[in-house]
């Protein structure tokens, strides 16, 4: 691993500033030297697509801020003014809309190679709960940006949104006044919106800090589940895996870049090219792709539970379908790790994946449309199970598959499943290509 | 006052979205509306570019049908040297608008003609005198339609050409036609094109496919302005990416060949 060396590396101006600020030494051990296991799949690039996301959004928006007006009576013109007069501003916005599309993707599939790897147990917990707050941080961040444009979709979804808030029993309306700034959404509600759409990512930045410094601590984990044993089970961070990476960065940004040039406006609703107008209701308020399972939870809930009623029911399971995946590394009790190893897991895995895209089709319909006619079967229903099982999956299964689930043997360590018995022999591969 | 009661009004709207989101967003549906035709567009696909001629044919049915109704605020006079149109022929068009401006020197407003820099001239000099000429329904501004309903061109092509008289038992409502693509099935605006209508520069038989056609190309230039720009980006962007991808993959498989993994 890592060795301690307390040398000031470089020479000349490196060495000068490394002796006083360690900041070379520091990517020398941490980003060079930083020992990880060998067989990552594709799936471990995720890590490394979201950071660079993360610079480009804040990029692309503080270029957009410079142009853009946060006034109810400027910010669709302004918005259109950037699409139209400033140079090469459409492309700064289709990156920017099309980026939260692309973040979105990228984290879900981070998250779901934590879940299927089981990423989040012993000893990285908290660095599966510093992961969910930025999740949540990410989509306060979404919606607000959504709101700027301040097209139909932006202000009905800010009205509908905000208020749920007003469920909650006592305070509810007044955090709804506060959120809004007044008692409707209005001028104040998208300046403050905007303030912080603004400040947001920079608090995902430190948080992005603190997940990657406990990823620093714990190491990765692997699609074997399994700790490394040594060098042999290593290769060196730089440059096998900035390579990887780097390839794996530039085929996302390749279909990015499809998306941003070619159909831009694909994951968008045509609506939001509609000026907000404050007595006229859209047939349909949805939100934006990202957060259709959780509006279909939401809407799943249109009943009363005892003296909940069925809006707060809603506001409850909704928050509570992101708050549930805190408690995952408690709630997951078996002590293997990856998939791999756990045949009936496995296949529950891919059922929740496909419960989670049920979720997201069902938030994206009426409730009350009919999914087959002859059997009267409407989307409520379809939200009714696929909420069900959401809850099911964290709460009821996790827990009783670490219990009555027969995991497959675990192999000696990384080594051993491709050399066929993790012989010592394996250690000359782990070197660096000091040739190249 | 005014300021309270209209927040009280914008509220209780707000609450009857918020019920009619959570509850039921079907009743008034998109489904009840005919489902336009799909056509072919010249400016479709990551090939596809504007038809400089049917737009600039569109233009004219804009500036000499629509114009008297619906305003093209987002885009200027100057934009439609993109069209094909020279600066003078710019400054000519620009020229038959008035536009409101000031003040001067001695405090007035005053009117000028429009120069190229100018956006389009609105009919309307806000919303409110636009409900007013037109029984209460406000003709929205046509500059970004193609990019504002789920239909696009299809959808905008169809209404312009698909009015037809009323089912038998269809109560049309004074003040509103029949249209079976519009949402709900009565629109305000009364089928605004007829054969002939317009009579084409180049001679084009105006007939009224031929004048929808070419005044939805018109808007979706409007709409897209920086389409053609936009796409031949993406190719040298896309290529490129394409490369680099390949080159760091076939660098990435070098580097791995000789870790067992």
């Amino acid at each position: 691993m890592s060795s301690g060396n307390q040398q000031p590396v470089g020479d000349g101006l490196v060495k000068w500033i490394d002796t006083r600020l360690p900041v070379f030494s520091y990517l020398q051990k941490e980003y060079a030297e930083f020992q990880s296991p060998k067989n990552f799949n594709w799936f471990w690039n995720f890590g490394a697509i979201l950071t660079f996301m993360l610079v480009m959004m804040i990029l692309t928006g503080i270029i957009l801020a410079m142009q853009y007006q946060p006034n109810t009576m400027l910010a669709f013109d302004s918005v259109e003014r950037i699409m139209r007069d400033v140079n090469h501003g459409w492309m700064l916005r289709y990156m920017h809309a099309n980026g939260a599309t692309f973040f979105f993707i990228a984290v879900y599939i981070h998250m779901f190679r934590g879940l299927y790897y089981g990423s989040y147990k012993n000893p990285r917990e908290l660095l599966w709960i510093l992961g969910v707050v930025i999740l949540v941080l990410m989509m306060a961040t979404a919606f607000m940006g959504y709101v700027l444009p301040w097209g139909q979709m932006s202000f009905w979804g800010a009205t509908v949104i905000t208020n749920l808030f007003s469920a909650i029993p006592l305070i509810g309306d007044s955090i709804v006044t506060l959120l809004w700034g007044g008692f409707s959404v209005d001028n104040p509600t998208l300046n403050r919106f905007f303030a912080l759409h603004y400040l947001f990512p920079f608090l995902i930045f430190g948080v992005v800090v603190l997940h990657v410094v406990a990823l620093h601590v714990s190491g990765s984990n692997n699609p074997l589940g399994v700790d490394p044993k040594g060098p042999q089970d290593t290769v060196s961070f730089h440059p096998y895996y900035t390579m990887k990476d780097s390839a794996g960065l530039a085929i996302f940004i390749t279909i990015f870049a499809f998306f941003v040039f070619f159909a831009p406006n694909f994951f968008g609703e045509p609506e939001n090219y509609l000026p907000a107008a404050p007595l006229n209701t859209p047939a349909h308020i949805v939100p934006e792709w990202y957060f259709l399972p959780f509006f279909a939870i939401l809407r799943s809930i249109n009943f009363d539970v005892l003296f909940i009623e069925a809006k707060l029911g809603g506001v409850i399971a909704m928050f509570g379908a992101i708050f549930v995946l805190f408690i995952v590394p408690w709630l997951d009790k078996s002590p293997v790790r990856s998939a791999k190893f756990r045949p009936v897991y496995r296949w529950f895995f891919w059922i929740f994946v496909l419960d989670c895209f049920l979720l997201g089709w069902v938030g994206g319909r009426a409730p009350d449309n009919l999914v087959f006619e002859g059997l009267n079967l409407k989307v409520i229903h379809l939200g009714w199970l696929a909420t069900f099982w959401y809850f099911f999956h964290f709460i009821i299964l996790l827990p009783l598959l670490g219990i009555f689930e027969k995991p497959k043997p675990l192999p000696k360590s990384i080594s051993a499943p491709v050399l066929g018995g993790g012989s010592a022999a394996a250690s000359a591969t782990a070197k660096p290509m000091e040739k190249a | 006052m005014g300021i309270v009661s209209n927040m009280r009004r914008t509220a209780a709207v707000a609450g009857f979205a918020v019920a009619a989101a959570l509850v039921s967003t079907s009743a008034i549906a998109a489904g009840d509306a005919k489902h336009p035709e799909d056509r072919e567009w010249p400016f479709e696909g990551i090939f596809g570019t504007v038809d400089l001629a049917s737009a600039q044919r569109g233009l004219q049915v804009y500036l000499e049908v629509c114009s008297g109704c619906h305003s093209l605020k987002h885009v200027a006079y100057r934009n439609l040297g993109a069209l094909g149109f020279s600066e003078a022929e710019i400054k000519v068009i620009a020229s038959g608008f008035d536009v409101p401006d000031g003040p001067d020197k001695e405090g007035e407003m005053f009117e000028r003609a429009a120069i190229p820099s100018d956006r389009f001239v609105s009919p309307f000099p806000n919303e409110e005198a636009a409900k007013a000429a037109n029984n209460g329904a406000r003709p929205p501004d046509l500059s970004l339609q193609v990019k504002a309903h789920p239909g696009g061109a299809n959808y905008l092509h169809a209404l312009l050409t698909g009015y037809v008289d009323a089912p038998e038992g269809v109560n049309v409502p004074t003040g509103s036609n029949y249209n079976p693509f519009f949402r709900g099935g009565f629109i305000a605006m009364p089928a605004p094109l007829f054969e002939d209508g317009v009579e084409y520069a180049d001679g084009t038989p105006a007939t009224v496919e031929q004048m929808a056609t070419d005044v939805v190309n018109f808007m979706q230039w409007a709409a897209e302005p920086e389409m053609e720009q936009r796409k031949k980006t993406g190719f040298k962007v896309v290529i490129f990416l394409i490369i680099l991808s390949a080159i760091l993959y076939a660098g990435k498989r070098k580097m791995w060949a000789n870790v067992d993994h």
